[in-house]
């Protein structure tokens, strides 16, 4: 919303300047964006163009001697419509113009002291522009006082506030609104506003019929106003609507939207010999068209409130209005429709066909008080400014309320919500200068009678924030709250998680969730649904992701692309699914390791699956699993996007919390591993107490032992049967070595397996351990054939 | 003998002096001191000598002895050090050589300023609590006061999934479910960072940011702790000098409403592009809770208030470690998460 601060003065005194009452404003929780001169010029005077001839040395320009009052100056000019006797604004020596500061100087070879100006170049915004003002130097009427500053003789030395409004504040959608507020802030009282006209003696009810066929429409008033001259609108609305921010087109156009600026209720002027003696209101017919003022056809709907003529929509009610009816430069007669329109009805079909300053008013609500106001400032304007003759009479539909709201809340409330001691007479003080009037119900009570005008308030707590507002919260001082102490809690566990993998020398990613529909349920395999977006923003981020992994994969071919190779990322994040109906959402951990990998101290290794496979052992160790997860292959379950021979699943307490493998090479082509972790089915499984174990004071003992199998045989068969074999002395198996190759048969391969054995209450013979050896032997030779490595 | 004995020290001490390392140190002591030694045979051949002379010569060799003795110590002593200086000079390594690295990874800088936050108010008692990011219209929209149609849920235009359900645009949505899971309807002291999600990408926005929530209620809270409060907040995560503003302001779930303005942390107040030349920047939205939230879950608004407020932890943490576009803090770029490895201090 653009304040105009001439415009506002006409109703409430201020003494401050622009950017003060810009920054009060903000403090009452009017924010501002801009605030400042609506043209930002300096030193430009009327003048009057006593000679012009053509410059020597150009075909265009012009030596112009021009009379500013206290001297007569010489210029050159390029403007085509320059001539003697012109009445013209001239920037003097020094003036400062948004194109930059004038100065004296030599054009070609010709003295010129300053500069005869267009429009255009004081810097009015462009569409407020006239084609003369593009074409040449403004010309000012043949009246204009030769010498005076030329920007208030136009009436154009105005300043602006560009306000952004909160969505509760419609009713500062208008200069009483405005100057209520101003009002508030510094104490001043606001006047009156003129709404004196004369009537003929017809009743406009006598010809004339309002209908209104919804209960989206609250109130529907009209007049009409006969023999109307359209001519152009005085300087003073001009200026007015453009530090507005709405361009002028006639003063009868102008003289609607001022009304509209200064009561905040949008009116709307109907050619009244072009309609049928009728306006109703009622909701658009499906597929019903409606050809708007801008000339384009609308197909409405059902949910679009239409002003009739009886027979077809004429308007759309609130937004725009339709061609067929629209004021021309030959409208003699005009209908003046004031109403308030359901808000939200507004807002929807606003934001389908086009966001006006008329609709942005109806959206927020409005005070029926307005809705008369209005319609007879419009008249008194009328007649002041198009010479128009307001017929007698009324039509009118309304069901609204009138009366103020009214709220009884107790001293004592406002002070306990604020958490301060503001005096009674303080705070009746802020009602009264809001514009309020209250009783007081003994010492402790107030009951305040709220203008409809505030809309938006409705209850205590509103009065409360009133009280705050306008008292000033830079008054209440900061305290904790005194509320009795206890410990905070925050969740341990996925921050020890995030811990650990650092500690693991893993980069932590934070990645969108949002990915495309072939991306979001890559590296899974279940029974769940795509959970997609009805409206993305693009294609490419359609669908919610189903598992983190094709992120962390777009973070590796980002870096790759970067010639980063070096690549070892986790990510703990959310993961969403439908099933049947139902929408969920899971904590996953991911993991991508590619390139080389630091295992501790200055070693580097290439990331292989068994690297993946430690950071998952050392994550489930961490957690408390250890000795209750193993990794199975259960090609089922598999994910098509993985190695098909490079791919576990991890099972916990036998169930399958996650995977690790490697992506599959027809996916990327360079070894890239991978591991994702249900985190939310992972720590339900419930993990007991760290616990200290007694550490034996015996010796260990330790046994190698090298194993030739076949080459089918896993390493995890070979541990399960050794630990059968070996019993409780057996504490520790180890892999060490896996040989194949020279001295091993083609079909098979060697294990080197280093064995610890150990008793908590004595220290074992040579005999016991060799006998455990034998057993050993023979056992794994009886069950997977495996010999002695010779 | 007395001769022979002074003439056996004197050779001694020669062939100490003399010794240039431990080997020639042992030898004399061998020859002069070890069982078939020179002075070992005077003592031995002391049975010869009359009773009066036995005393005198016999100690008189153990004098000998001792001086030989500890003449051969020091000697040594010196040997050894020598030997250690000449191994350290040896030893001594070029110390500008690289060092041998321990690589550790890096905590994405975006969770350090979440840790931050959480830290912070735990250690004001507060519970850290989180919900679903896909999120029902019910919790993120209508619980807290913004029925469908309501026209502030044109600021946040949403991701629906369906019409009830939608990435939450807020982590407010948190507040209707802390209320709603109390059951016995008592106090709540809890802040919910995380992430949300609206339909805007820009340089300065993203799709998907983080924020967080703060949610207190009790008997008799009021604005000023919600001032307090906040001031501890911003103080300690942006600096102590910095001022807070407190505009009045609009949001449907809280009543009144407040927006904080903190003095602008690039230029200190004297204006820049930062902050548009106002000297400010607006960091929090905040509020007493609307009496419609309390009741609709499920609080006396006559017997509790509270406050709530939010704010985005990505400028948070843009502010913090000088990240210019909001973007770099989603592509991930390793070179960019490698320098978040060191600790805050």
């Amino acid at each position: 919303m653009k304040l105009s601060t001439n415009f506002v003065k006409d109703y409430v005194d201020i003494d401050v300047d622009v950017k003060t009452l810009a920054e009060d404003m903000t403090k009452v929780g009017n924010e501002y964006e801009e605030a400042g001169k609506l043209l930002n010029v300096t030193k430009l005077v009327v003048g009057e163009v006593k000679t012009c001839e053509m410059h020597p040395d150009s075909d265009h320009l012009h030596i112009c001697t021009v009379d500013v009052g206290n001297e007569i100056l010489n210029i050159v000019c390029g403007a085509p419509n320059v001539r003697a006797g012109l009445k013209v604004i001239v920037a003097l020596d020094g003036a400062q113009l948004p194109g930059g500061v004038i100065k004296k100087g030599m054009i070609r070879g010709q003295e010129s002291n300053g500069m005869l100006c267009s429009i255009a170049e004081l810097g009015l915004e462009s569409k407020f522009l006239e084609e003369a003002d593009r074409a040449g130097i403004h010309e000012l009427p043949a009246d204009a006082p030769v010498g005076e500053e030329a920007v208030s003789y136009m009436k154009m030395d105005d300043e602006v506030i560009d306000f952004e409004l909160t969505a509760n504040r419609g009713d500062l959608l208008s200069i009483l609104g405005m100057a209520n507020e101003i009002a508030a802030i510094y104490d001043k009282k606001v006047k009156e506003i003129d709404l004196l006209h004369k009537e003929n003696s017809e009743d406009i009810n006598d010809n004339f019929k309002v209908e209104v066929n919804t209960n989206n429409c609250s109130i529907f008033l009209a007049k009409k106003v006969k023999n109307i001259k359209i001519e152009e609108s005085p300087d003073f609305i001009r200026n007015r609507l453009i530090a507005s921010g709405i361009r002028p087109i006639n003063n009868v156009v102008d003289i609607s939207n001022y009304v509209m600026l200064e009561t905040g209720q949008p009116l709307h002027f109907y050619d009244s010999d072009k309609l049928q003696g009728k306006l109703e209101v009622r909701m658009a017919n499906d597929k019903e068209t409606l050809t708007t003022l801008d000339g384009i056809e609308r197909t409405l709907k059902s949910e679009d409130i239409v002003i009739s003529d009886g027979k077809r929509a004429i308007g759309l009610a609130g937004v725009m209005g339709g061609l067929d009816t629209e004021i021309t430069e030959n409208t003699k007669n005009i209908v003046i429709e004031s109403a308030i329109f359901d808000p939200v009805k507004i807002r929807m079909t606003s934001k389908e066909i086009l966001r006006s300053e008329a609709s942005s008013r109806f959206e927020k609500g409005l005070d029926p008080n307005r809705t008369y106001m209005a319609i007879e400032r419009a008249c008194h304007m009328l007649e002041k400014y198009a010479q128009g003759e307001v017929t007698g009479g009324i039509c009118k539909y309304d069901t609204t309320d009138l009366s103020n709201k009214e709220i009884e809340i107790t001293f004592e409330n406002i002070n306990r919500i604020l958490g301060m001691k503001i005096e009674t007479k303080d705070i009746l003080d802020v009602f009264r200068r809001l514009g309020f009037t209250y009783t007081q119900k003994g010492e402790e009570t107030v009951v305040v009678s709220v203008p409809k005008r505030r809309g938006d308030i409705t209850i205590k707590e509103d009065l409360i924030e009133e009280v705050g507002r306008i008292y000033g919260v830079d008054n209440i001082i900061g305290r904790l709250p005194m509320i009795s102490p206890k410990e905070g809690s925050y969740d341990k566990t996925t921050r020890a998680i995030r811990n650990k993998m650092i500690d693991l020398g893993l980069n932590e990613t934070l990645s969108y969730i949002l990915v495309n529909d072939k991306e979001a349920k890559m590296f899974t395999k279940d029974d769940t649904e795509l959970v997609s977006l009805l409206d993305p923003m693009t294609e490419d981020r359609n669908t919610l992701r189903h598992s983190i992994l094709p992120s962390l994969i777009k973070i590796y071919e980002y870096n790759k692309a970067r010639s980063v190779k070096d690549v070892s990322i986790f990510e703990i994040g959310k993961a969403f699914y439908k099933k049947a109906e139902e929408y969920g959402e899971h904590t996953k951990i991911a993991v991508l390791m590619t390139g080389e990998y630091y295992l501790g101290i200055e070693n580097k290794k290439q990331v292989d699956f068994y690297v993946i496979k430690g950071i998952a052992e050392e994550l489930l160790d961490y957690l408390g699993y250890g000795g209750r997860y193993s990794f199975v292959v259960d090609s089922e379950k598999m994910s098509e996007d993985m190695h098909p021979g490079q791919t576990a699943q991890i099972s916990v307490n036998n169930d399958i919390v996650g995977m690790i493998g490697r992506v599959h090479p027809k996916l990327l082509k360079e070894n890239v591993y991978v591991m994702e972790i249900d985190l939310d089915k992972l720590l339900d499984k419930k993990v007991g107490k760290m616990k200290y174990k007694e550490v034996s004071k015996y010796p260990s003992i330790k046994k190698d032992l090298s194993l030739v199998v076949d080459k089918t045989v896993t390493a995890k068969e070979i541990e399960m049967n050794i630990k059968k074999a070996g019993g409780s002395l057996l504490t520790k198996i180890q892999v060490y070595d896996l040989y194949k190759g020279t001295g091993i048969p083609e079909d098979k391969k060697s294990l080197t397996y280093a064995l610890t054995f150990e008793k908590a209450d004595r220290t074992l013979t040579d005999e016991e351990i060799n006998s455990t050896m034998e057993k050993i032997i023979d056992f794994v030779q009886k069950k997977i054939g495996a010999e002695l490595r010779k | 003998m007395k001769e022979q004995i002074e003439r056996i020290r004197n050779l001694a001490l020669e062939e100490i002096s003399k010794a240039s390392g431990r080997k020639e140190l042992d030898d004399a002591r061998v020859k002069y001191l070890g069982k078939k030694g020179e002075l070992t045979a005077v003592l031995r051949g002391m049975g010869a000598l009359s009773p009066e002379e036995r005393p005198v010569i016999g100690s008189l060799v153990n004098v000998v002895k001792e001086e030989l003795e500890t003449l051969i110590e020091q000697k040594e002593e010196e040997y050894d050090e020598q030997e250690l200086n000449r191994k350290l000079k040896e030893e001594t390594i070029d110390i500008t050589l690289p060092s041998t690295k321990v690589k550790r990874g890096s905590k994405h800088p975006l969770n350090r300023v979440i840790e931050e936050v959480e830290d912070l108010f735990v250690s004001m008692g507060y519970d850290v609590v989180t919900g679903p990011e896909l999120e029902t219209d019910e919790y993120c929209f209508e619980r807290l006061n913004l029925p469908k149609g309501h026209p502030a849920r044109d600021m946040q235009d949403s991701f629906y999934i369906t019409s009830e359900y939608l990435l939450r645009t807020q982590t407010s949505a948190v507040q209707a479910r802390t209320m709603m899971a109390n059951e016995e309807k008592g106090p709540i002291r809890v802040i919910c960072p995380g992430k949300t999600y609206r339909r805007d990408d820009d340089a300065t926005h993203s799709h998907q940011f983080a924020q967080v929530e703060g949610l207190v209620i009790d008997k008799n809270v009021s604005l000023a702790d919600l001032k307090g409060t906040l001031e501890v907040f911003v103080k300690k995560m942006l600096g102590e000098n910095l001022e807070l503003r407190f505009r009045p302001s609009y949001f449907p779930f809280t009543e009144p409403s407040y927006e904080v303005d903190v003095t602008c942390f690039k230029c200190g107040g004297k204006g820049c592009n930062l902050c548009k030349q106002t000297g400010w920047i607006e960091l929090l939205g905040s509020g007493i809770v609307h009496p419609n939230v309390l009741k609709m879950n499920g609080y006396d608004p006559e017997k509790y208030s509270g406050f709530a407020f939010g704010t985005g932890l990505d400028r948070l943490a843009m502010f913090k470690y000088g990240i210019t576009d909001i973007r770099l803090l989603y592509q991930n770029d390793v070179r960019f998460l490698n320098q978040f490895d060191r600790a805050d201090r």
